[in-house]
């Protein structure tokens, strides 16, 4: 697996901690929402960041309360076609206001890194051989964007605006 | 009629498998060599649900030349060669039954 | 007509590049079919019976002559000389080659014509009335909002990968031409009784193994919230449709499961959040959108020239007049529909040929301009009354001259089992029979508007739920039966058909309808009931027992 972190390989200094498996007692851990929710007092205190993975079935509305102690939330893709992530993405940046890494994991594919990046996704944890080398040529593949989205990117309206000095 | 691809596998007389040519769409049948053709008279014939969904297996594994492969019912001929059996097959083999338009 | 520019030249140009990289790919076996099956749906590329099929886009209907032209070309090209228009106004080509799309969609792209989002589990084309912004009556040109809604739903990064399929209508007229009530969301833009626009939200309607009227869950939405209100409802969808059975995945069924009020609530909770953020319409984006609409440059013309009186004298003509061509909202204009249902010919289709000679036709007589129904045939919205003698010689010497709109030979069906692998049984040649049977004019005439619509299996391309006589092809021990309906209605009154009796046998079909209709004609109050309304009178019972019974 590789980890792509701003738009580079990065090594992942997170350890995913199964449900019945002991609790390291320092190191960066990701730990899955129930344990999240049970245990959450022993993991804020840790000096290590911690981070959750967190169903695509569930509303982050209920990890609203956590954000602000996690270093990194990762949603998940069972499939890449099933999309509930974009919105759960979309959520925690644009109505939550989470600011720390974002990671998309699952079915994670080239063809998705730039809709994922749209929503918000600022971390990959790609799988299929070749496609972490082709995610920066992803990311260029369109300059064009209709719709204004949390990621910043100037839609065609304010260019054509723009272009006409309006705006 | 009923989409093969959504029908549960019942072999009740002699099957082969079809799909469509990736690169052109084109109606292909998979021979016993392990190859498509685009003649149904070349299609491996086979009659019990183990033979056909192991060759529909073989079949699926091949997905860089044939695709949305599926096990079809099939009549043969006086050489045990495929032949339609129904007219869905009829159709992917033959055509479609009404005059294209413009054509005569 | 939308006038594109180089800023949406460019998206579509990635485009084409993107999707030729995954084709190549695909090809090269570094994208498994499942892989790239999603992808290429989202352009268009279905896999048929005898080869790939590409559904082409046309927004809101509307074409230019250029564009038309090139559409012929790639018939030309790269198919089998003919497209078919399908009940969405888009154009299905049934014979091309992935290997070729790339070329093909590079040319389309030339002229701002793509495949983007005609298929997949996103949202589709939003379609609207064909006649918008020459027919009387319209709150707004409804395809100003159908654009703002296009571009706002293409490439959409949150909604690109929803539980199904989403379509959306909007009309904006009294008479829905648009079948609102049938889509997963429906908007009627109305005025709310101050002069000023507002749209009538409703989700939840379709077709299909499940139909369902839509239902209001908003009475009046101001324009300028239209998209975060469109967001809120396809957010609570793409969070909370069913993935579990492809069957049960429609917002429909959704709805119908919570409950139209309670999915309203969840729709109006995240819509409070998002109403004032970005999405918010300022009077600059609908400017800009409005602005790259352009309308021809009407004459001040009046109705009823001297040239149209004279040419009435000539029966033929004047019975193309009287069924083929409606009024404008401008005097001396007239709105021209094109049958494409010829006697003995598959609905909805034209050929390369055919193609040509309309864009030809639309730029010397109708301001280079063509739309397409959702009834699968063509029109010419903005023709010079004088112009119509002249027009119809053309279009007679063509083929697409039939005096037959909305009569029982304009029948609307789905490619069916000669093309599509989903089908159970045969539609086109069910209905060339059906034109064969009621191909004399004054019999059509005299039954007067009747819309059949034909489906070759559940999944109801052909709108069969909402024809007056609906039909359904259905596999009974391998032989092509049909189910029929009675009453169905796409308008503003939504109705879902009736079911007539037991499946009719293939050969049976067209002597049953034979007979519905003869029944019709016996039992209607006078020649103004048209066949709807006499079923609506009547039930289903006097016909059901006159259908079945042989002479």
């Amino acid at each position: 697996m590789s980890l792509i972190k701003d738009d580079r390989k990065v090594a992942d200094i997170f350890t995913r901690i199964d449900n019945d498996a002991a609790m390291p007692e320092s190191g960066s851990v990701l730990v899955t929402a129930e344990r999240l929710e049970a245990e959450w007092e022993a993991l804020a205190s840790r000096a290590d960041p911690v981070g959750v993975i967190w169903p695509n079935n569930r509303p982050v509305v209920d990890l609203a309360p956590y954000l602000s102690g996690l270093a990194v939330v990762a949603l998940v893709f069972p499939i890449f076609r099933d999309g509930r992530a974009y919105t759960q993405a979309r959520h925690l940046r644009e109505r939550h206001g989470y600011a720390g890494e974002l990671r998309a994991t699952g079915n994670v594919l080239r063809d998705q890194f730039l809709m994922m990046h749209r929503a918000g996704f600022d971390a990959f944890e790609v799988t299929k051989p070749g496609d972490d080398d082709a995610f920066t040529e992803a990311l260029r593949r369109y300059t064009m964007f209709y719709q204004p989205a949390v990621d910043g990117r100037q839609t065609v309206l304010r260019q054509r605006l723009h272009s006409r000095g309006i705006g | 009629m009923v989409a093969p691809q959504q029908q549960k596998l019942r072999v009740t007389g002699p099957v082969a498998i079809t799909g469509n040519s990736l690169a052109e769409g084109i109606v292909v049948w998979r021979t016993a060599d392990g190859t498509w053709s685009r003649r149904m008279s070349d299609a491996a014939v086979v009659s019990t649900s183990e033979e056909a969904l192991a060759l529909l297996q073989m079949a699926e594994k091949d997905g860089i030349n044939a695709v949305g492969c599926y096990v079809a019912h099939v009549a043969t001929d006086s050489q045990g060669r495929a032949k339609p059996l129904n007219l869905r097959e009829r159709i992917r083999t033959e055509g479609p039954t009404v005059a294209l338009p413009g054509q005569v | 007509m939308y006038i594109y520019d180089q800023f949406d030249r460019t998206f579509l140009q990635q485009r084409v590049a993107e999707f030729s990289d995954q084709v190549e790919r695909r090809l090269a076996g570094q994208l498994t079919e499942d892989e790239f099956k999603v992808l290429r749906l989202m352009n268009g590329v279905y896999l048929q019976l005898h080869a790939y099929m590409l559904r082409i886009c046309i927004p809101y209907g509307t074409l230019s002559s250029a564009q038309l032209r090139m559409l012929a070309h790639v018939a030309r090209t790269y198919d089998r000389n003919y497209g078919h228009f399908t009940t969405r106004q888009n154009i299905q080509y049934n014979w091309i080659a992935l290997k070729d799309l790339p070329s093909a969609m590079a040319d389309l792209a030339t002229v701002g014509i793509h495949g983007i989002q005609t298929s997949g589990n996103c949202i589709r084309n939003t379609t609207t009335d064909h006649r918008a912004g020459a027919v009387a009556g319209e709150v707004d040109d409804p395809r100003v909002w159908a654009e703002i809604i296009r571009q706002w739903s293409t490439n959409h990064p949150e909604f690109t990968y929803l539980p199904r399929k989403f379509k959306i209508a909007v009309s904006a007229a009294e008479e829905d031409r648009a079948a609102v009530l049938v889509h997963d969301i429906g908007l009627r833009l109305l005025d709310d009784g101050n002069g000023r626009a507002v749209f009538r939200v409703m989700v939840g309607g379709g077709l299909g193994r499940t139909p369902f009227v839509g239902k209001v869950i908003r009475e009046n939405l101001a324009p300028e919230h239209l998209l975060s209100y469109l967001e809120a409802i396809l957010r609570v969808y793409n969070a909370e449709g069913r993935r579990d059975n492809i069957y049960k995945a429609r917002i429909k069924i959704l709805v119908h499961e919570l409950g139209a009020e309670e999915f309203s609530r969840r729709v109006e909770a995240e819509w409070e959040s998002i109403r004032d953020g970005y999405l918010k319409l300022d009077e600059v984006a609908i400017s800009d959108i409005r602005s790259r609409f352009r309308y021809p440059d009407f004459e001040a013309l009046q109705d009823a020239p001297s040239e149209l009186v004279a040419a009435l004298m000539n029966p033929a003509f004047a019975r193309w007049h009287e069924n083929s061509v409606g009024r404008h909202k401008v005097p001396g204009y007239a709105i021209v529909t094109l049958s494409l249902k010829p006697v003995g010919g598959p609905p909805g289709d034209a050929t390369a040929e055919q193609m040509d000679a309309i864009a030809d036709l639309a730029d010397r007589y109708g301001f280079g301009e063509i739309r397409v129904a959702h009834e699968q045939n063509l029109c010419l919205p903005h023709v010079r009354q004088k112009d119509l003698p002249e027009l119809w010689r053309e279009l007679d010497a063509i083929g697409v001259a039939t005096p037959n709109v909305d009569f029982i030979t304009d029948i609307i069906s789905c490619p069916g089992l000669d093309y599509c692998a989903l089908a159970n049984a045969r539609s086109i040649p069910l209905a060339e029979a059906l034109t064969e049977r009621f191909a004399d004019l004054d019999r059509a005439k005299n039954i007067g508007r009747l819309h059949v619509n034909i489906s070759g299996c559940i999944n109801a391309c052909g709108h069969h739920h909402i024809g007056h006589i609906g039909i359904l092809g259905v596999e009974k021990n391998g032989q092509e039966f049909y189910q029929l309906t009675l009453g169905g209605k796409a308008d503003e009154n939504a109705a879902l058909g009736q079911l007539l009796g037991p499946a009719v046998p293939y050969d049976g079909v067209v002597d049953v309808i034979e007979r519905v209709v003869d029944t019709y004609l016996d039992l209607r109050q006078g020649e103004d009931e048209i066949f709807v309304d006499a079923v609506k009178r009547l039930g289903v019972a006097p016909f059901k027992e006159r259908a079945y019974v042989a002479d």
